[in-house]
Parts: structure tokens; sequence; C-alpha cells
């Protein structure tokens, strides 16, 4: 059973307010996709590890762009910006 | 007038090509279809203002020589495919202000062509839904009955085509976005092999999950647009170049999971159109084999644990700092709390938080893992049909469109909805939904699809054996 106060917890890991009132909905609905999903233990556990298809794809960590050239443009769409920076309230004290 | 409901590209580029009617009059057929239907059907979120300066441009290019076959082709263009310099909100408030930085690969592929973008189309928020009742904006309606969704995700570019308001359009297609749609309203949808088209400027909802895919009202179409859009991309590391294969000699072998299509649960029209589809092909002298899939039956549960998984982390992004809506609060983490709780819908924040739970320390092995292997399963169940059967065939949508509203309250009977086209997009192999006939509920035709499913890279099949379904009648 899903509760309040787990809706709470992965609600502030996910950083999302929910409101008091969708609390309830929330978790019951959670809990019926688990009791959904929960048919998995039934499904052989002789599976390959891996889906020979999906794989990570790696590159070189060098030959950037030149510094700087997306910056103004990508500031555009910002909410708050101060220069050629993002601006967030402090986070130290 | 241009006939627009029996206008495919090839007609339509010939007759731009001999002059008989110019690229303005084309688009301009089709805004006055959007403009007489978009305000009952709301496939549109926006119609682009410059559409007749797009059209001066792709005029020009009949002029010097330089058209291409989709050179004026009117696309919708669903809204979490970026255009630069325009509005680009996937129908979620956290976006409302959103202007594109940069053209997505396939947006500049198309635009190279010189195609026509008349607007940007409806969708669930993030394409978490198979209904459009998730946007933001409002519920994109089904023209053949408007009391009834179009499907989702990508409900507004097949909307747009089966109302004749574009000729094509691109989806984006997660656990069937494109093919459920394109069901339910009567088109043709093409969710491609999982590395064949780039992904560079579609927002990510699921990532190893979600392709760009095609629609049009005729398998040809589709593969019109996906041969213009398709190939290696640097700017999407899974993206490759399609290898070529030698051509399907002789009748296609057809496999169909027949256990799987009998557990319950699918409407009796949808199965009987399935079984006549079927007769129809044996009458033409292919063979229909019985092909066990016996892990497909968990593909939906798999589904619903890494989908949500990879939705909590594709999701971070929008966290009111780097582009879209800000709600303020009291310090940064309030910033966070409060912008994401209050812009994001309500599926999209159930989804987070699901995902959140499966990927959580001490349930990750129960869930993730196992779902993991589940997948792998699925797809040894795939690559084992493959080996004796060229195509695997079932129905697109276990039903014909539903009442708006209906599924609305239970998100379980809305994930069933996606029961047949999740298998692709966990394997990652290519899958085709063309149209098979109709339902007949309170006096309309509701339309219904069947769905092919190829190897990997395999779309040739698709649309080969697509033009045979389709030639059915």
């Amino acid at each position: 059973m899903i509760t309040r106060t787990d809706i709470q917890k992965l609600a502030t890991l996910a950083r999302i307010h929910i409101d008091e009132a969708e609390m309830d909905t929330l978790a019951g609905e959670i809990d019926s996709i688990l009791a959904y999903v929960d048919q998995l233990k039934h499904a052989s556990a002789n599976a390959p590890e891996k889906n020979d298809y999906l794989r990570n794809v790696f590159r070189e960590d060098d030959a950037p762009h030149e510094s700087a050239i997306f910056t103004e443009k990508l500031l555009e769409a910002a909410p708050d910006k101060d220069g050629q920076y993002f601006k967030v309230k402090k986070i130290l004290n | 007038m241009i006939d627009l409901s029996t206008l495919t590209i090839k007609k339509a580029h010939e007759s731009l090509k001999k002059g008989e009617y110019s690229v303005w009059d084309l688009a301009e057929s089709y805004l006055k279809n959007i403009e007489a239907k978009n305000k009952d059907i709301n496939a549109y979120l926006e119609v682009f203002a410059d559409v007749k300066e797009q059209a001066e441009l792709a005029q020009k290019k009949f002029t010097d020589g330089t058209a291409t076959s989709l050179t004026g082709i009117p696309f919708a263009i669903k809204d979490n495919i970026l255009i630069e310099g325009r509005r680009a909100g996937a129908a979620s408030k956290i976006l409302e202000n959103y202007v594109a930085s940069y053209d997505a690969t396939v947006i500049a592929k198309l635009k190279k062509e010189g195609v026509i973008f008349l607007g940007r189309a409806n969708m669930d928020e993030f394409a978490m839904g198979g209904s459009t009742e998730n946007s933001a904006y409002g519920v994109t309606k089904n023209p053949h009955d408007v009391s009834r969704v179009a499907g989702g995700s990508s409900g507004g570019s097949v909307a747009a085509v089966a109302m004749d308001g574009a000729l094509v359009a691109l989806g984006s297609d997660t656990g069937g976005s494109v093919r459920q749609p394109a069901s339910l309203c009567g088109v043709v949808g093409l969710k491609p092999t999982y590395g064949s088209v780039s992904r560079h400027g579609m927002m990510a909802m699921a990532a190893s999950l979600n392709q760009i895919g095609t629609i049009g009202k005729t398998v040809e179409d589709a593969e019109i647009v996906f041969n213009a859009i398709a190939g290696k991309d640097r700017y999407d590391s899974f993206s490759q170049t399609i290898p070529t294969f030698k051509k399907n000699e002789g009748s296609f072998k057809i496999g169909v999971p027949m256990a799987f299509m009998n557990q319950g649960g699918i409407d009796k029209d949808v199965l009987d159109n399935f079984n006549e589809t079927l007769e129809k092909l044996k009458s033409k002298g292919i063979q229909i084999i019985d092909t066990p899939m016996p892990n497909l039956e968990y593909a939906l549960a798999v589904y619903y644990v890494l989908m949500p998984a990879e939705v909590s982390s594709d999701m971070a992004k929008f966290d009111g700092v780097k582009f879209g809506s800000l709600v303020k609060g009291k310090n940064l983490l309030e910033d966070y709390m409060l912008t994401r709780g209050q812009l994001f819908g309500k599926e999209v924040r159930r989804r987070i938080i699901l995902g959140t739970y499966v990927l959580s320390a001490g349930y990750y092995d129960a869930y993730y893992h196992k779902a993991n292997q589940v997948r792998a399963l699925i797809a040894q169940d795939f690559k084992n049909a493959f080996e004796k059967v060229d195509v695997v065939l079932t129905p697109t949508s276990p039903t014909p469109a539903f009442k708006i509203g209906e599924k609305a309250a239970d998100p379980i009977s809305m994930y069933l909805a996606d029961i047949f086209t999740v298998t692709a997009n966990l394997v990652g192999i290519p899958a085709l939904s063309v149209p098979s006939g109709f339902s007949e509920q309170e006096g309309k035709k509701l339309p219904l699809g069947i769905q092919i499913s190829a190897p990997h890279f395999r779309e040739d099949l698709l649309f080969d054996f697509g033009k045979i379904v389709e030639d059915l009648g």
C-alpha cells in the first residue's frame, strides 16, 4: 500500500508540489498501477541480461564547438537571466 | 477546387510540376479546411501566419528547377518537434512561452525540400496519453465522430490529416502514439525502427522508446516522408544509416500470435475485422502462421515500469530555470516544486511520481530490473518469430475510438489501449498501422486498423505489405 507519506516523500524527491487534495487519489492510482505491473513476477526468470539492440553509445570527450556561440540564443528562452547567466535564487546562506 | 480527400504526395507533386495549381493554391485549400473544421476538431494549437511566404519560397523551387517530390507539400507538425523561431510547447503549460532555439533534424531536412509547415498539432501533454485528452489546450476530437477521441498522443497530427487539414504530418511514438490515433482516425501511421530517424529536437519523453513517426492517408505517403527524414545524424548518437536489403521475392509469410489475440479484452468488431483481413490475405495465397509469443502478455506491464522510470528522468530538465515558465516561491527549492507542481498536468505528475517510485532504493530490482529482463524476453519472442515469418500482424488498437471522458477516471483502462502497440517500442522494431475497415456504432462508421511489425530496419517490408493490405479494400 502506498501511503500519503510515501507520496509526500516521492513528490519531494521528484521536486513536484502535490496538493493535499490530490494525495489520496494519487496514492490510489499508483497502487492500482503497481498491482497491474506486479504480474511481472510471474514472467520467466531465465531472461537474457541485455536486449541486444539497445546499447550505450559513447563519443570522445573532445573537439568542442567554439565557446559561447549558442549562449545568447539559448538564454533567450530562460525565464530569468542576468547577462550571460541563468538567474536562480541563492542556494547557500 | 482541389480534391483534397483523394490527394497524395505524388498526385500533388505532378500537379504542382505541371502548374495545374500553385503551391499557395494547395496550401490555401488546406487553410480553408482548417478554418472550417478546426474549431470543432481542435487538431491545431496554432496555424502559422507565414504560410503564404513559405509557399512563395517553395514555388520558386518549381520555377528554378530545384523542386523535389516534397516541395510545397503541406505538413502538420506535432507540438513536441522544434522549428526554430516558432512556439513549441508539447501541449504543456510549463512551456507556455517557449520559442524553439533551433530546428529538429527532421525539420531541417524537410526545410531543405521546401515543404510547407501549416501549423503545430495538438497532443497529450509531453506525449503522455492515448487520447489527446491530456493536452493543456483541450481534447482533439475524432473527425469521424466528434463525441469520440482522436486517439493519442499524436491526436492532433492524425486528426489534421484525417480532416484534410494537412496532406501529411509528423508525430512521435513512444508506446503507440502515432499508430493508435492513425487507427482510430482511419489513416496510415508509421513508427520507424529505433535509430532510423534522428530525434534531435524532439522533446524526449522516454528516451529508449520514442521515435518520430510519419502520418499520411496512404502507405506510400508515409513512406515518402519517412525516406526524407531517415538516416544517421551526429546529434542523435543512436541514429544509423539504414542498411539496404534484397527485395522480398515471392509471397509474404505472415505471423499471428493467436493466443495473444484470444486473451479477451479485445472488442468483437476489432477481432472480426482482423479475422476478415486474415481471410482476404489467405485468399490471395498469403500464408498465415500461428506464431506463439509467450511473453507478449507482459509487454504492457513492462512498458508501465520502464516508461515512467524514463519519464521521471527525461522530465527533470523542466525546472523553470532554462526554458518555459516559472512559478516563483520563497527559495530555489520552492521555485522547482511550484513550477513543476502547478504547470505539469495530472498525467505527467502521476508518471513522474510512479517513475520515481520504481527507481527508488529497495524497489529497483523488483520493478526496473525485472522489467528490463522481460523486455529482453519479448525481443527474443520477436527474433524467434522473424526466423519463420516476414511480418507479424495484430490489430492496432483493441477498440475503435472511445468516447471523450470514458476512460479519464481510470488510468489502467486508458493504458490498455496500448496493448498491441507498446511491443514495437520495447523491441525497437518498426511497425505500421493501415486502415482495415470500420465498426458501426450509434450510426457512425468508426475506422479500424491493422498493425504490421517487421524486423529492425525492414520498413521496406512494412511498405510492401502495407500496400497489399491497403489494396484489400
